[in-house]
């Protein structure tokens, strides 16, 4: 099918070609930039186009591909870096030097590299779709390979060595099987069944693990102005959570803090396996200065290889940085496309748009019978620290767990800068239970203290703005010095030291140490001793 | 591509700066066009937007003059390039890469398209080497490393004008304590919409520069559109002397504020929808195409850093300006006016400001050993001290103990002796030399 261009406006294009259906990939121009339809009027449709439209001609071929935007689902996705349309980097940044160019690219998944395919079914087996049939070692990673694009009756699978242009085998009905497929983005991919989220999953954070757990398969979302600390936190996090998998998407973020993430992945280990970072993580990389559209992309890029390890029955993190940079893009195409705006010019989609994508998160029961799961991780980045835009608050009817990032804490350097008193997981409840079991039976109860003991403080330091430090009972002091205790040495968490990441045991260790500390102070206090002894003890 | 120029006369609308031209065959989007005017002299556009045969042109001045009928549009099939040479050097050009020191123009070696292309994210190299800015406050606890970009959060009234050109003076590259070679150091300086009073000021500045220097000037007269394409005028040759000359390239942008009021009235121009206080929704992009340029390349020497200068309308800091700014740089340099009427200058407020490449650039064989330990010390007194400050207006100096008195005058001495330094500039050695005497001199630890 060809056609022609007819009109262009930023990143989008239209041309008259017949036959296309509403998300089918389109090559534009001779140069053939990919764009996918948005909006079709009678013979002309409207192609949302992913690279730079300058240089583009009216009357330059354009070509229907037959299919929506895909992405190549195979061994050799770990350790990767991708563009928002999959491209991966690397081979580009040799093909291409250092600077981005708008056309061709090389395949998304080495070609030419070979694999070692080791089956667990055998011919003659009937398997459903879905069902997995043997594995690839990527690395310490197991790769298992399934039968992702229908099942049946197995004719033959081969052990052996494999690339990812081979088949591995066969169905008595003739289908080949390949390691690789490829899954429109846009479209969720199918599971048996959802659970409920009843797991923890452990940051290594101590002010999220103990006040605003994250449950596998939930949704947070840390929304902060500029210097708040998100990227910071969503790095960490990305470094230590106990997951099988990460993938990490920087959307509209920034060039060298990309640069920078990927020197530090190469270098650090993971602390449960000991292997290096990189091969258990997946990046898509789209920073401010790439295209808009591909940044609009570039999370559906990211969730589909993120629900394909979830479908090999993992634990998957999804991150993204920053979904506000998703919503931006969304507006500007929106308005490119001159559909009616709402508030603040994004489009009336925006909240439908965003909670079908978080719903693509949580614990399901995978069709091949395993369980597997997908946590989603989103900062938000409100204009002006104002939590009131469409963006925070779409994010926050969709998502379970708010960490609030506040700009007074950071200005105090105060990291992680989570606001404990605005912040909550709506998780908390669901794995009380697990904590309670595996780390300690006083989990619940501590917490509560400490909560208790960190809204007494902050009364107790308005009555201190008034009356001056001076003016409170020596039980006023014991408390500001306990709370500052919790402050600096159990919710502050310094990333770039050995405290970057926290065990639950030591989590546990640690404020119940502090806690231990107040009610003794307190008891000794009321039995008569000065406070100035016993804090000098304390410090001694 | 076309054999030769096209040239119509079709205009159909003015509204100046867009012009609509009907009946084109075979229009490029970004294409620049010459529009001839019925006196016959000529200013350049560029192509916004294509709808069939209607082309919406955006021009690079006024278009005072310009009429529907004896005008005329000629089509080049080229988009906008720079000219680019080391012959560039020293020169003062306007917001259209014309010079206007009075010399002729040079003789370009190659040309690249102004927009420029994204930098591969896995061959960028990693900003860790210290720039030398000359200001305490700058250097010492908020320090500037190759290829980030670090904006001033300045307001009405307050010297960025002084700051930016004391940065243009001072600035030296660092390498292992000792300072790199002149000839290697490039300042850029691109000036968007100044007065004729900041114009005067800046000229004077530049003559005595030791750095070298390429300036594009845009006056406040000048047209609205050139502030657009010199900031990109500008990285364009910077990216050239960084990354084809190996040069490290300091780009200068003030003031950024004008920038996007221009890029509003264009858009308003467009009948664009407006985003909040009427900028473009697509502002965060567009200031990111011009930020995301700063970067140095993996395996080549050569760096781009920036330091663009953004004025806070009404001192907010949450306005969509400084605001989209602070998301997309590495930091913040935020100047206070309660420090301005204090008499100290840089007036520089550190606790909101922030550099986040900080970390990486500073140290033993970078600037020195004792350098994080100084900066964490007066970070941490000083932020003590100005809480204290809040609590002496309820309370009064009498009702503070010995010690908060002390973090007190800390906080004075800091702002006196190491935040204030007037019109001299300090090497990194003074500047921590500096930061250990005021520490010193209230009995307090040091490093």
């Amino acid at each position: 099918m060809k056609g022609s261009i007819t009109a262009i406006s930023g990143p989008t294009v239209t041309v008259v070609l017949p036959d296309l259906k509403l998300y089918d990939r389109v090559s534009i121009g001779h140069g053939g930039l990919m764009g996918e339809v948005v909006r079709m009027e009678r013979e002309r449709a409207v192609v949302q186009v992913y690279e730079d439209t300058r240089g583009l001609g009216i009357g330059e071929p354009a070509r229907g591909l037959e299919k929506p935007l895909t992405v190549a689902l195979g061994p050799g996705l770990l350790a990767r870096i991708f563009d928002g349309l999959q491209r991966p980097l690397e081979p580009l940044g040799e093909a291409q030097g250092p600077f981005i160019r708008a056309g061709k690219a090389p395949a998304p998944l080495e070609p030419e590299r070979s694999w070692h395919f080791v089956p667990v079914k055998r011919a003659g087996e009937v398997v459903q779709p879905g069902e997995l049939l043997g594995y690839a070692e990527e690395g310490p990673f197991r790769h298992w390979i399934g039968a992702f694009n229908g099942g049946g009756t197995l004719a033959e699978l081969r052990e052996g060595p494999f690339t990812v242009q081979d088949p591995i085998g066969a169905f008595a009905d003739g289908r080949r099987i390949h390691a690789v497929h490829e899954w429109p983005v846009r479209t969720p991919r199918p599971y048996r069944r959802k659970l409920a989220p009843s797991e923890p999953l452990v940051t290594g954070q101590r002010c999220i693990d103990f006040f605003f757990p994250l449950a596998r398969g939930g949704t947070a979302i840390f929304p902060g102005g500029f210097g708040t600390g998100k990227t910071v936190l969503e790095q960490t996090i990305t470094k230590y959570a106990d997951t099988d998998v990460v993938v990490y998407v920087g959307c509209g973020e920034r060039g060298n803090e990309m640069a920078e993430m990927l020197e530090e992945f190469v270098t650090l280990t993971d602390p449960g396996s000991g292997q290096p970072l990189t091969t258990r993580t997946v990046m898509v990389v789209n920073t401010s200065n790439m295209p808009v559209a591909a940044r609009e992309a570039s999370i559906y890029t990211a969730v589909t290889m993120a629900e394909y390890f979830r479908d090999m029955g993992y634990h998957v993190l999804f991150l993204a940085d920053s979904i506000s940079r998703w919503a931006e893009a969304l507006r500007e195409i929106s308005s490119a496309l001159e559909e009616m705006p709402g508030e603040e010019g994004y489009p009336t989609y925006l909240s439908s748009r965003l909670s079908g994508f978080v719903a693509r998160s949580g614990v399901v029961e995978t069709r091949g019978g395993r369980i597997g799961s997908l946590t989603m991780i989103l900062s938000v980045s409100p204009p002006g620290g104002d939590f009131t835009e469409p963006v925070t608050q779409a994010c926050l009817r969709n998502t379970g767990a708010f960490l609030m990032l506040d700009t007074a804490l950071a200005h105090r350097r105060h990291f992680p800068a989570i606001n404990w008193f605005q912040s909550y997981s709506l998780y908390s409840d669901a794995v009380a239970d697990f904590f309670a079991e595996t780390v300690s039976s006083e989990w619940g109860a501590l917490k509560d203290e400490c909560r208790a003991l960190l809204q007494r403080e902050e009364k107790l330091r308005e009555v201190a703005e008034i009356v001056g430090a001076e003016g409170l009972e020596d039980e006023g002091h014991l408390l500001m010095h306990v709370a500052e205790q919790v402050r600096q040495k159990f919710l502050c968490q310094n990333a770039y030291t050995e405290d970057a990441y926290s065990s639950l045991d030591q989590t546990h260790r640690r404020i119940r140490e502090i806690l231990a500390f107040y009610r003794h102070a307190e008891k000794r206090l009321q039995a008569g001793e000065s406070l100035e002894k016993i804090l000098k003890e304390a410090t001694a | 591509m076309r054999l030769s120029e096209h040239c119509y006369a079709t205009i159909a609308s003015i509204k100046s700066p867009l012009l609509l031209v009907e009946a084109v065959r075979s229009a490029r989007m970004g294409e620049i066009v010459r529009v001839v005017f019925p006196d016959g002299s000529e200013m350049e556009g560029e192509i916004l937007k294509i709808d069939g045969a209607t082309v919406l042109i955006q021009l690079f001045g006024e278009s005072y003059g310009l009429d529907v009928e004896h005008s005329a549009v000629v089509f080049t099939d080229a988009v906008k390039r720079a000219p680019l040479s080391t012959d560039m050097l020293d020169r003062v050009f306007n917001g259209s890469f014309l010079p206007v020191d009075g010399r002729p123009m040079f003789v370009p070696d190659q040309w690249a398209p102004v927009t420029g292309f994204a930098i591969n994210p896995t061959l960028r190299g990693s900003p860790n080497e210290f720039i030398e800015t000359g200001y305490s406050a700058i250097d010492g606890l908020n320090t500037l490393v190759k290829g980030q970009k670090l904006p001033i959060f300045s307001a009405a009234g307050l010297p960025s004008k002084e700051m930016a050109a004391g940065i243009l003076r001072s600035a030296r590259m660092v390498v292992g304590g000792k300072e790199a070679a002149v000839k290697d150091f490039v300042v850029i300086f691109v000036a968007l919409g100044l007065t004729h009073h900041e114009y005067a000021y800046y000229m004077q500045t530049l003559e005595g520069m030791r750095t070298r220097f390429v300036a594009f000037i845009n006056l406040a007269n000048d047209a609205v559109v050139e502030r657009l394409l010199a900031p990109r005028f500008g990285l364009t040759a910077a990216e050239y002397l960084a990354f084809e000359q190996g040069m490290d390239v300091l780009v200068v942008i003030t003031d950024i504020t004008n920038y996007c009021d221009a890029l509003r009235e264009v858009s308003t121009a467009r009948e664009e929808l407006p985003g909040r206080r009427g900028y473009p929704g697509y502002m965060y992009s567009d200031l990111a195409s011009l930020f995301e340029r700063a970067g140095r390349i993996q395996g080549r020497p050569g760096s781009v850093t920036m330091l663009p200068v953004v004025t806070m309308p009404e001192d907010d800091i949450t306005h969509p300006i400084p605001d989209l700014t602070g998301y997309i740089t590495e930091g913040q340099l935020v100047l206070s006016r309660e420090l301005h009427q204090k008499g100290i200058f840089p007036p520089m407020d550190v606790l909101p400001s922030l550099s986040r490449l900080m970390q990486r650039g500073i140290g033993e064989g970078r600037t020195r050993a004792d350098h994080r330990g100084v900066a964490n010390l007066l970070y941490k007194h000083y932020a003590k001290g100005r809480d204290l400050r809040n609590l002496e207006t309820i309370v009064g100096r009498e009702g503070m103990s010995e010690r908060d008195r002390g973090m007190l005058d800390f906080a004075d001495a800091f702002e006196r002796d190491f935040v204030h330094q007037g019109e001299g500039r300090r090497s990194i050695e003074e500047t921590l030399d500096a930061g250990i005497a005021v520490l010193k001199g209230h009995g307090l630890e040091t490093p």
